[in-house]
């Protein structure tokens, strides 16, 4: 079966930094993947290439049997991948109704439109015209989860969500997250916490040091075999 | 008593003017951050232009704004696309080395093609005629003026707040690389919102070729009353920048009253206020 989504010994730079080496990383239709690694290993790099921020060969990014790689990030989004940033990037002059309509920009269609957003993320409806940064950093994560989704994507890329949120938001998103993804649509979620990726994923990649260190299906790892991927022992 | 009212009915019809000067400026500030200081110049090239198209194709001067403001929508996003979009970026000085060689570059041209004669456009009766309301005369094309003002003023705001593109517009200038990801061309965008800041600046520029002569070097000077509307009214909002130009209006026209050498540096002395005692000016919205 053809992967929804594959990279081809992806390399990554910034500038002159390399943060990714041949990376070959691959999601399916309908599956969950998640991308561990310590910090600088260069997960967020690898989402960020592929939803089109960086520069790679063509070759180097297939989506849906298309070479993507060096596309335009708009391009990208339009058809079919959306990212929720790192440090959820929200449009600070815009009202939390006003960035989720900027999600649907592509419109694209699908299950998804405000309402539903509304339904997943009732707190939200709540402070729909609120300023996007007068919200609480779970508040603001949901509105970029919902923002992503607004563009109905066939895959949804999820940056470090629990980034500065508490134990319990964190279980409250990656609940709502799983609600969302039962209908199908990929996604790879990017976590330093292993314990949260692990759980929310059917197969897991580690990377260290812009490398591919360790992958395999979520229930065969080990907690050792992990543990010495993720720090390079 | 009745001359004050007049007087300032005389500012507030042409701060209605100048608050459409200002428009343009605000809306490529508002999204790009990007002060072009070709602006004054961009309006003198649009009066050419109508005094061209008038002579060529024997239309009345105000059927010579759509064409004007068409055609200066097609160089705005031309411009943006090819030269400016390149010089945006964190450094602030590029736009204002660009945008200042245009300048120089409009200044030069019109010279060359029109010579330094003074030009105006002729409306004919409607110039001078005049409407009594009670002690005050307002003459009709200065409310035309003011009238189109308020209405683009309006329209812009709307353009802004309720439709898909304004949101882009806002979204790409939050942060650009993010409205990317939400699937907004950014080049793209920022060309549109260039053709729209130098449309209106192509519409003010008939406006003012009928209402005041102008030379081919004049343009400084209005970039400066645009720029005081901008300040005094604060950035980020339409009508912030309406109220700028009206009490820019105002000013002068109450300094002109006292003396008519007094007209300008009294616009200057309100906005020169305004920075000091509120820079953030009159009516801003917080970003």
């Amino acid at each position: 079966m053809t992967a929804l989504l594959s990279t081809h010994r992806l390399s990554s730079f910034y500038g002159d930094f390399q943060a990714l080496f041949g990376v070959d990383f691959e999601v399916h239709e309908g599956e969950t993947v998640a991308i561990i690694g310590s910090n600088g290993a260069g997960k967020s790099t690898l989402l960020r290439t592929i939803a089109g921020l960086l520069r790679v060969p063509r070759d180097a990014v297939q989506f849906k049997r298309e070479a993507i790689g060096g596309a335009e990030p708009y391009a990208i989004a339009a058809k079919g991948i959306a990212l929720v940033p790192e440090g959820r990037r929200l449009f600070t002059s815009l009202s939390v109704e006003e960035n989720l309509l900027v999600g649907a920009h592509t419109r694209r269609t699908g299950a998804w439109n405000l309402d539903r957003v509304y339904d997943l993320f009732p707190r939200l409806k709540e402070r729909r015209a609120n300023a996007a940064t007068a919200l609480s950093g779970g508040e603001q994560q949901m509105t970029a989860i919902g923002r992503a989704l607004m563009s109905n994507p066939a895959l949804l890329m999820c940056d470090e969500m629990s980034l500065g949120l508490a134990p319990l938001v964190i279980i409250d998103i990656y609940r709502c997250l799983r609600e969302v993804l039962k209908e199908g649509m990929a996604a790879i979620i990017v976590e330093q916490d292993i314990n949260t990726a692990v759980a929310a994923a059917s197969r897991v990649y580690c990377l260290q040091h812009g490398r591919v260190s360790l992958s395999g299906r979520a229930g065969e790892l080990t907690r050792e075999r992990i543990a010495a991927a993720y720090f390079g022992l | 008593m009745v001359e004050w009212i007049n007087t300032a009915v005389q500012g507030v019809l042409l701060g209605g003017l100048y608050a459409l000067f200002a428009m343009g400026l605000s809306l490529a500030y508002g999204v790009m951050r990007l002060v072009n200081l070709a602006h004054g110049d961009f309006i003198v090239l649009a009066a050419y232009a109508a005094l061209g198209v008038i002579t060529l194709l024997g239309i009345h001067p105000f059927a010579a704004i759509p064409i004007v403001a068409v055609a200066a929508f097609v160089l705005g996003y031309g411009l943006q696309r090819s030269v400016l979009n390149r010089t945006l970026g964190r450094d602030i000085l590029p736009p204002l080395l660009v945008t200042f060689g245009f300048s120089i570059v409009i200044q030069n041209v019109l010279l060359e093609a029109f010579s330094a004669d003074n030009r105006s456009l002729k409306l004919g009766a409607l110039e001078t005629a005049s409407v009594a309301i009670g002690p005050v005369t307002i003459g009709w094309f200065p409310l035309i003026i003011f009238c189109a003002s308020l209405a683009i003023t309006a329209a812009l705001t709307a353009l802004f707040s309720h439709t898909r593109l304004g949101r882009a517009f806002r979204a790409a200038s939050d942060d650009r690389a993010a409205a990317t990801l939400m699937g907004i061309d950014d080049r793209h965008v920022y060309g549109l919102a260039m053709g729209i800041a130098l449309a209106l600046v192509g519409i003010a520029g008939v406006f003012l070729g009928i209402r005041s002569g102008f030379t081919p070097s004049v343009g400084p000077e209005y970039l400066l009353y645009a720029f005081e509307a901008v300040v005094i009214g604060g950035l980020g909002s339409f009508w912030g920048t309406f109220f700028g130009g009206v009490i820019l209006g105002i000013a002068q026209a109450i300094g002109f009253r006292f003396d008519p050498g007094w007209g300008i540096i009294a616009g200057h002395f309100v906005f020169l206020l305004v920075l000091i005692v509120k820079p953030s000016g009159l009516f801003p919205r917080t970003r």
